[in-house]
This record gives structure tokens, sequence and C-alpha cells, in this order.
């Protein structure tokens, strides 16, 4: 451990604070929309205010924190592989809300977070995925009966 | 002797075909996952719960328990084989058992860790048939209020007491409370924090959580941190049995193991970490090899494998009989029974006396299977670790993605899959704990509508709070357990030093 020689705000850690400032804001903002209804009853209003006081308190603690600079030290950060999954992510959201079911953004996902984790094999990977994709959707959707969104894909099998 | 009665009657609802295939499946699965490093055993429950939704609820709830203890067992092989435990109930396990791997003694390691686990989880949970039925006829007493002191109870120690830093593991908790608003409150029929997304009203599904914070969120983290490190693993070298001198230095270490996992799971004190990490010093502590800690003591495998599985039968006491989850498994094995319209506590017990005395027997049945399993199989589990890393963790996507949309079929859930992902690689960055969401998204709805229900039995007076002993007792409890951390602090600090 290195003595500190000058601690400096963590300005990750003040972000944290101020996020954690501005849900107890936005809990309070809707709390205050409610209507309490029986007079016998504690109504809705009580459990929101408490969770307003906590994470104001709480937004205090941390920005205290964050000032000490006593959060956890953390390691550097590669970006790209998280783009990577959140990209895929994305992609399958989209698909399945334009109607065009699950498992082209499946195979997407599937490719997008192997070369996240360093594969440098996108199409292999891609087919891979639709086969887990075909895979999954027999399994579920037709041994378990569970409804899966359906493309044009989904309606051939 | 009621509970032997119980117990035997359990025992001819375990032993049904249907049902031993239920146990095999979940002890096999939980295996595979602890063995595997990035799934644990609650994200395995929560991908499986939309798709255990049309199975019968016993058989998948057996199923759900055997994924419990054998991702206890599983966990040990990782940690022991690569230094990078797979649950952090392993983490006290790696310490020794790794530098036994690296000295050759892998298989011995093994062995240890598998008998210890079986030793400790087949006592626990006969601990769990004696005790169960003792907490069912107190807890048959206890009133609203009683209850809501008893959450406050365990929302403090889940979060506060036994972390880090008391104020993290707090922030985490009224993030979960935060996210338990949301939705219609059944009592006014009026939505909170809903803003207008049909898909909101309904309240936040536990599974989309807890699949986003621990399978997307630690792809994520994983992911983003890939090029610092990189692991190794090391071959089952030599045999595979304990010799004579082994077994004389395991069976006290087992023992004392149990004596730590056991009542310590059983308190609403969270987790499985504190009593390994206990166990080892102690171990450390009376061992009459100091020297070899730290470089490979078979006592410093064999006490903390015993207390991480003694600890997870300890949980079920508290999950089975007060409907109380204090680790982030028993959490999910609690959306388990709910989801079949099942909540656990003395009612449970009462009415539906062959799914939870079934449960309870399966779980001997689950850790004889496990003994098999990992001892003579073990060659097999460590193969899993071959399985490429891109292509787990796409996989653990995949599943994670279909298993969400397959319970709710909207775009919305997904895209609320996503954004508790990217919370969970920012929790994990920042170290806040994760289990704490879990636990107040599920119990903090039920707190509420406890203390709203017993201020109006009361007519609205907050006293009677203080005025039920246990109620006040439980609340001064949960006082001591917030304040504590603060004030113990400075000792704290002093402790890393003095190590």
């Amino acid at each position: 451990m290195t003595t500190s020689s000058q601690r400096r705000i963590d300005m990750a850690g003040l972000a944290i604070a101020l996020l954690l400032l501005a849900l107890a804001a936005l809990v309070w903002w809707d709390q205050s929309k409610l209507q309490i209804l029986s007079p016998y009853d504690l109504g809705p209003k009580v459990m929101p205010i408490v969770v307003t006081v906590g994470l104001t308190l709480l937004a205090i603690g941390n920005g205290i924190a964050a000032f000490r600079g006593d959060l956890p030290k953390r390691d550097s950060l590669d970006w790209k592989p998280i783009f990577l999954i959140l990209g895929g992510l994305t992609i399958l959201i989209a698909l399945i809300a334009l109607g065009w079911g699950f498992m082209i953004g499946t195979a997407i996902l599937f490719a997008a977070t192997a070369t996240a984790f360093g594969r440098r094999a996108f199409l292999v990977d891609l087919l891979i995925g639709a086969g887990l994709a075909v895979f999954v959707y027999l399994l579920l959707g037709k041994l378990l009966t569970l409804s899966l969104p359906a493309g044009p894909l989904e309606r051939l099998l | 002797m009621e509970a032997f009665f119980s117990l035997a009657n359990g025992l001819s609802v375990a032993i049904q075909p249907m049902n031993l295939l239920f146990a095999l499946i979940g002890v096999l699965l939980g295996t595979a996952v602890g063995v595997l490093p990035g799934i644990g055993p609650a994200l395995t429950v929560a991908l499986l719960l939309p798709i255990t939704f049309k199975l019968d609820p016993a058989g998948s709830i057996i199923m759900f328990a055997g994924i419990y203890y054998g991702g206890m067992y599983g966990g040990s092989t990782t940690a022991i084989l690569i230094n990078t435990p797979g649950e952090s109930a392993s983490m006290a396990t790696a310490l020794e058992g790794n530098k036994m791997a690296k000295a050759g003694r892998g298989g011995p390691a093994l062995a240890t860790s598998a008998i210890g686990s079986f030793v400790a989880g087949t006592i626990a949970t006969l601990g769990l048939t004696f005790l169960a039925p003792y907490l069912v006829d107190i807890a048959i007493r206890f009133g609203p209020e009683d209850y809501f002191a008893l959450m406050c109870v365990a929302f403090i120690t889940v979060s506060a007491t036994f972390g880090d830093s008391p104020i993290r593991g707090l922030t985490s908790l009224f993030i979960g409370l935060t996210l338990g608003l949301v939705g219609i409150d059944i009592l006014s029929g009026q939505s909170r924090l809903s803003f207008g997304v049909p898909e909101l009203y309904d309240n936040i599904e536990v599974t989309t959580l807890a699949v986003g914070l621990f399978a997307v969120g630690e792809a994520l983290y994983v992911a983003s941190r890939r090029h610092i490190e990189e692991e190794k693993l090391e071959p089952v070298r030599g045999s595979l049995w304990m010799t004579k001198e082994d077994w004389k230095r395991s069976w006290k270490p087992w023992l004392r193991g149990t004596l730590f996992g056991f009542p310590i799971g059983a308190l609403p004190a969270g987790g499985a970490e504190i009593p390994t990490f206990l166990s080892y010093s102690t171990e450390k502590k009376l061992t009459k090899y100091p020297e070899e800690f730290g470089k490979g003591a078979i006592e410093g495998v064999a006490g903390p494998e015993a207390a991480n599985n003694a600890s997870a039968a300890g949980t079920l006491v508290p999950l089975l009989t007060l409907g109380l989850p204090t680790s982030a498994t028993a959490a999910m094995m609690l959306a388990g029974f709910q989801q079949y319209g099942l909540n656990p506590g003395p009612l449970l017990f009462a009415e539906r006396p062959d799914l939870v005395w079934g449960l309870i027997a399966s779980l001997f049945i689950a850790n004889g299977m496990l003994l098999v399993l990992n001892l003579p199989l073990v060659g097999l589990w460590v193969k899993l670790l071959a399985i490429p890393q891109p292509w787990l963790y796409a996989g653990i996507l995949v599943f994670a993605t279909i298993g969400t949309i397959a319970a709710n079929p909207s775009p919305v859930e997904l895209i609320m899959l996503a954004v508790f992902g990217v919370l969970g690689f920012l929790m994990r960055r920042f170290d806040f704990p994760i289990a704490p969401v879990v636990v107040g998204l599920i119990l903090g709805p039920v707190a509420e509508s406890q203390l709203r229900r017993a201020l109006s039995i009361s007519l609205g007076d907050p006293m009677v709070l203080l005025q039920s002993p246990i109620s006040a007792t439980l609340l001064f409890i949960a006082l001591v357990a917030l304040v504590a951390p603060f004030v113990l602090k400075g000792l704290g600090r002093f402790k890393a030093v003095e190590d």
C-alpha cells in the first residue's frame, strides 16, 4: 500500500454520489403524486419516503468517501469488449422489437460476445450461435412450450 | 422425535423416481456451474426459473437445492486447480488448495474437500431437520410487526455488518429497495416509479434483475479486464486418494468447519464467506504444522470446504422456516417458491409438509450423489474447464437473454436486462456487493406490506413496533448490527495491519 502522499478527489465516486442523489429526487418526485386513500392504511407514500431519506444519506456518505479518496483501487479498463457485448445486446433487442424473431439476434450476440473475449473467427461463431439458437428454440419453444418471439426463421422450424 | 417422522415421510417423496431424477439434474448442473468460473448457483437458479415455470413445484425446488449444494462442491474444484474460486465461498479454499495442487497434491486436496463437504453437508442437513420444527413453532407466534423487525435485521446484516464497507453495502440494499417500489402498490392500487411503461406496472422481475446483475454484469466485467489476468489450470497429478496421515489431519477441521458454517449460515448473516475465513484462521492457529500454511496445508482446505457446505444447509433454515433469504442463492430459491405461489414459512410446513420435508430429505440424497460425482468423476469436471472462455461467456449471454425473453416476451424486458447488466458491471468495478440488491428487491415489498399490516391493526400507532417484545428485541439487534461496523472500523483496520 502506498501511503497517502496526497489524496485526490475521486471523480467517479463523486459521480456515484450525484447519481444516488438524483435517484433520491426521482423517488421523492414520484411519491409526491400519490394519494393517501384510506385513513387506516399507512399509505403508499411511507416506503418511498424512507427510501428517499436512505438514498440521500447514502449519497452524502458516498460523497464523503469520494472526497477522502476512500474508494477501492480500480484496474485499467478495456472499453472495446464492453461496447461489443452491449452492441450485440442492442442488435438483439432491435431485431426482436422489429419482429424478426430472436434467432438472428442471438447468433449475432453470441459472435459479438465471443469476439469481446478475444476470438477472431466471427463467421464461425455466428454459425455456432445460430446452432445454439436453434437448439434452445427446439428445447424451450417446442419441448417446454414456452413462447419465444418468432420471426420468419422461427416459423420455418 | 416428530422430526424423524416428518423426515421419513419426506423420504418417501424424495425417492420417487421423478424427484430422484430432478435431484440428479440439480447436482449435475450445480457441480458444473460451480466448476465453471463466471456462473454461480444463484445465476443458474435464476436462469432456470422461467424454464421450470411449468414443471412440478416439488421437483423443481428439489432441483434448485441440488444446484445450491452442487455449486458448493464444484466451486472447490476450480479454486484448487486454477486458483480462481468459482464462488466467493471458495476463496479460503484457494489459499491452500491451489498451493497443494502446485505441489502435486491436487488429488488429496480435491478428496478432502469432497469428503469434508459430504460430512459437513450431512451433519448440517441433520441440524436443519431438527432445528426447523422448533423455529416453525416460534415463527407461528410472529405478528406482522415481528416479521417487519426480522426483515430489518436481515437487511442490515446482509448489507452492512459483514461487508468491506457498510456504506457501499447499504447503498446496494437501497438500490434494491428502490427497485422494489416499482409497480402497482397492491393496497392502494396506485403505480409507483412506473412512468407509464406497462412492463413496469407489474413489478420488476427478480429473474431479470438477477440474470442482469450476475450474467451480463459478470460478462462485461470479465471482458473489460481480460487483458490483466491469465488463468492457469493445474493438472491433477498423483493419487486422488488421501493417505492415512491426510485423514488424520482432515477429520477435525471438517467437524470444526461444520460448527462454524451451520450456525453462521442459519443466522441472517449472509453467505458463506465469514465461516470459511473463520475456519481457515482457526485451522491456521490450531495446526501442528504451522510451517506448511501458505505452502499447501491440508487443514486449510478441509476446514473451509466443510464450513461452506454447512453454511449452505444453514441458510436453508431461515429460508424455509421464516421465508427469509440471507444469500443470493437463497433469494433466488425464494423466487422459485414464489413462482408457484408458495410462501416459505411456518404455514408452508403445515400446508405442504410433503414438499418441505421432501426437499429436506432430498438434500441427504443430493449429498450422497455429490460425493460419488465429485470423487471418482472429478477428472470429468476438470474437462469442463477446457471450454474456451469466449464460447463459455457467449453461451451464458445467449441463455440469459433467451431465458429472460421466454419469461416475459417483450423487448422492454431485455432493455431492463441490459440496464441491470451495466449496473452489475459498475457495482463490480466499484466494489459494491451484489446480493443486497436482490435481497432488497425481494424483501422490500414484503417488509412494506408487513409494516402496513401491523400499523393498520394498531390503528396507526407506531408504538406497536416496540410493544411486542419480539419486535423490540429484533429492532434493537438491527440497530446494533447497523452501528457496530462503524464503531468497530478502527478495530478492523488494526487487524488488517496485524495480518
